[in-house]
């Protein structure tokens, strides 16, 4: 009798859950493709077209519906790679080098402002208006939005434009991991002497 | 509340969870007096001081600078300007190695003392007619910072708290790090100053009460302090000699000895209605609104089993660290191992880097074999020790693994890196430092996301943009069309207003270079930073236009 009254009620529960749940799912729901949105914001939003598609949400829709791998975006490298194996459920590959190669500095682009001529060539090239100016006159790059993408470099037709380092303040500077027993970390070298 | 008779009754205070007991290696600084550290050939002054936005240079290369003279500062709120500490030259401004644990080179100011030490003549405010808002000014335009060490701006941090009701304001005179006697000098030679500047606190944030925490090692200061806020007569005011604990001094673990609270995980306490002020922090507020002198010099201890004669000084900031290890009479030990703070949280330092706002001790140690890490025996001693009460072990793995979510999940980030769980751990492992190198790391990707996904908006914009320019053309030219099949079935009828054929091509031309001019203008919503680089920009388009060819 115990566990018949125990069997229906946690039979009970079970189902209101149930039903809960189902309503939620109705009542709550994600408009959108959630597996795209959920790819896109793993890729770096560079925008530079190197794999093969318009931007990054193209590139996500493809990789989403199954059409693309996932190893084509050079500028997010094995970390977006791995982020995206993790995601998906599928095993991590190395990046395909045939979309171009890792930087492992971020770069961007300098406009040498005595060559430029004001084409406003280059603002048109930007996917994200990272630069700025109007017609014959100088140009200049917001290097905090310039994500690297190199897109405006072709179209110059003076060849005024640069891609080089971004600068790192001391605030962006990332500790070394410490030296641990057993297996131990590969980039690890000793540059800077931490102290506990 | 009843007056300062209060301070007879005796004072019930809390315990925080874990902690040492440690060998406080005071002695050897504190047992000289303050004295007064001579100029050395170069002050070499790290623009940024402090946390939070950059300075930018006030002075150029050439200029003749005197003591007190504002030589760097931003319009940003969160920022500390930074004063001449001596009257001379500046001979570069330029990257130098600076005192922070990467060891590496950030901007500076080079000043070369001519020895004078000229200063500025130092007006002290008419405080009666001070507003909240003037005093508040007038300690960030003194410069003054956290001087405890997190050197975050004091006037921002007070001026934050002031707009919550402040029920406890605590003054911090702990200084619970081995080795570190500064605080302890300052209040025995100047607790005046600090007790005046307590007072200038007291009229900010309005407190009920001031509770001032200091270690009970330090009887000379408590003494001193005591005697000094009699004499002042504050009211609500009381003095708390609190047991000898490490890390006491943190600002979580004073509060709650002091008043119980416990300041939750990502809280800030004048979120429940305290603030946290160390000693030399008041004392540097009273030089500022008492007698109008920014702050240029703090003191340090130099100290250590490395140098020959420890002590405290009173020193000009930028003064190389070299300059301080000869004042100390040199090195004792043949391989000596410098480091900014105390033993427990502080990094190693170049020599040749300059003296900061938060450098309160030059630490000299003997730089020995570090006996041999091994791995965790998950004795779980870290755990008891951990004033944060977090699970360092834990911590441990996740961060080895670099699961750096798990990592945060576990409070990562609660970490005060006060270093109890390195110093208990019988496996000798570096914990402090992975807990660091995990955070940047965490630090890092977010700064990454955050960064694309402001790509990933402004891409969408322009996205929008060219999409609806496009719809527009379309509409133009469709009206166009149908205004040309109009035409042309009824070729008579022209109408009255339209111009002339030429006049009109001329009116479409100033058209479009209008709308040339300001389309490519991406101007919307940009950081103050940014505003600067674009100004900057078009100086330098100006310069140009006004070069040859205009
Ligand atoms: S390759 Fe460029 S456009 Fe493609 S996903 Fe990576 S960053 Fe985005
Ligand atoms: S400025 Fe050049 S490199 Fe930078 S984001 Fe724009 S197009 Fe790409
Ligand atoms: S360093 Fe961090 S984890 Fe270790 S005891 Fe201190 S607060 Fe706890």
């Amino acid at each position: 009798m115990i566990i018949l009254i125990a069997v229906l009620v946690l039979g009970f529960i079970a189902g209101s859950f149930g039903l809960l749940l189902g309503f939620a799912a109705i009542r709550y729901r994600v408009e959108g493709n959630p597996l795209v949105d959920q790819i896109d914001a793993l890729l770096p939003q560079t925008q530079c077209g190197q794999c093969g598609y318009a931007g990054c949400r193209p590139y996500a829709e493809a990789i989403a519906n199954g059409e693309a791998p996932i190893n084509q975006c050079p500028p997010g490298g094995e970390q977006v790679i791995v982020a995206l194996a993790d995601l998906l459920g599928v095993e991590p590959e190395p990046l395909n080098e045939e979309h171009g190669e890792h930087k492992a500095v971020p770069m961007v682009a300098v406009i040498d402002e005595n060559t430029c001529i004001g084409c406003t060539l280059c603002i048109q090239a930007c996917p994200v208006d990272a630069i700025l100016g109007a017609a014959k006159h100088m140009h200049t790059v917001i290097a905090d939005e310039c994500t690297g993408c190199e897109l405006c470099i072709p179209p110059c037709p003076v060849d005024c434009i640069t891609m080089e380092p971004l600068k790192q303040t001391l605030d962006d500077w990332k500790w070394e991991p410490p030296p641990l027993p057993g297996e131990s970390f590969d980039d690890d070298d000793d540059e800077a002497p931490a102290h506990a | 509340m009843p007056d300062g008779s209060r301070s007879t009754l005796p004072f019930h205070l809390h315990r925080f969870h874990g902690g040492l007991h440690l060998e406080d290696h005071k002695q050897e600084s504190a047992t000289r007096p303050l004295q007064t550290a001579s100029l050395p050939g170069q002050l070499i002054l790290r623009l940024k001081q402090h946390i939070g936005e950059p300075n930018e240079p006030r002075v150029a290369v050439g200029d003749r600078v005197l003591r007190g003279q504002k030589i760097a500062d931003t319009p940003e709120r969160v920022a500390a300007p930074l004063h001449a500490p001596s009257s001379g030259t500046v001979v570069a401004i330029e990257d130098r190695p600076v005192a922070h644990p990467s060891g590496k080179s950030d901007r500076c100011i080079v000043i070369e003392p001519d020895g004078l030490d000229e200063a500025i003549a130092f007006e002290p405010p008419d405080l009666e007619r001070c507003s909240r808002e003037d005093l508040l000014r007038l300690i960030r335009e003194a410069g003054i910072v956290g001087l405890g060490g997190a050197v975050f701006p004091t006037a921002a941090k007070a001026e934050t708290a002031a707009a919550h009701p402040i029920q406890t304001l605590i003054i911090n005179g702990a200084e619970c790090e081995p080795w570190i006697t500064c605080d302890d000098l300052l209040m025995r030679s100047r607790p005046e100053a600090v007790i005046a500047g307590i007072r200038h606190l007291q009229r900010i944030l309005e407190p009920a009460q001031t509770l001032i925490g200091i270690e009970d090692n330090k009887p000379e200061a408590i003494a001193a302090m005591q005697q000094a806020l009699d004499e002042a007569a504050l009211t609500d005011t009381r003095l708390v000699p609190i047991p000898t604990v490490y890390p006491s001094g943190g600002e979580k673990q004073l509060i709650k000895i002091l008043t119980g609270h416990e300041v939750k995980s990502r809280h800030l306490a004048f979120e429940i209605g305290l603030l946290c002020q160390n000693v030399g922090t008041c004392a540097a507020i009273s030089d500022a609104l008492d007698r109008g002198q920014p702050l240029t010099h703090r003191i340090v201890t130099v100290t250590g089993t490395g140098v020959r004669e420890p002590g405290n000084w009173v020193v000009p900031l930028g003064t190389p660290f070299e300059h301080l290890v000869e004042l100390a009479g040199g090195f004792s030990v043949e391989r000596p191992e410098p480091i900014m703070g105390g033993p427990m949280m502080g990094f190693e330092v170049r020599l040749d880097a300059g003296l900061v706002k938060a450098g309160n001790c030059l630490l000299i140690l003997n730089r020995d074999h570090r006996p041999e890490e091994h791995e965790c025996v998950r004795c779980g001693r870290c755990t008891d020790v951990c004033p944060a009460q977090l699970l360092p072990q834990q911590l441990y793995w996740y961060g080895r693994a670099r699961q750096f979510d798990k990592a945060e999940e576990y409070h990562l980030f609660d970490c005060i890196e006060c270093g109890c769980c390195a110093a208990v751990c019988p496996s000798h492992l570096p914990l402090v430092q992975l807990y660091r190198y995990a955070k940047s790391e965490i630090r890092e990707q977010q700064r990454k996301s955050w960064k694309s996904d402001r790509a990933r908006k402004r891409h969408e914009f322009r996205e929008a943009r060219i999409a609806r320019q496009k719809a527009e053309e379309e509409e133009r030219r469709r009206k166009k069309r149908e205004a040309l099949a109009k035409k042309k079935s009824t070729p008579a009828a022209r109408p009255e207003t339209e111009l002339d054929p030429v006049q009109a091509a001329l009116e479409r031309v100033k058209a479009r270079k209008a709308a040339q001019q300001v389309a490519p203008k991406n101007t919307d919503n940009l950081t103050p930073a940014q505003r600067r680089q674009i100004e900057e920009a078009e100086a330098r388009r100006r310069k140009l236009k006004q070069g040859p060819d205009s």
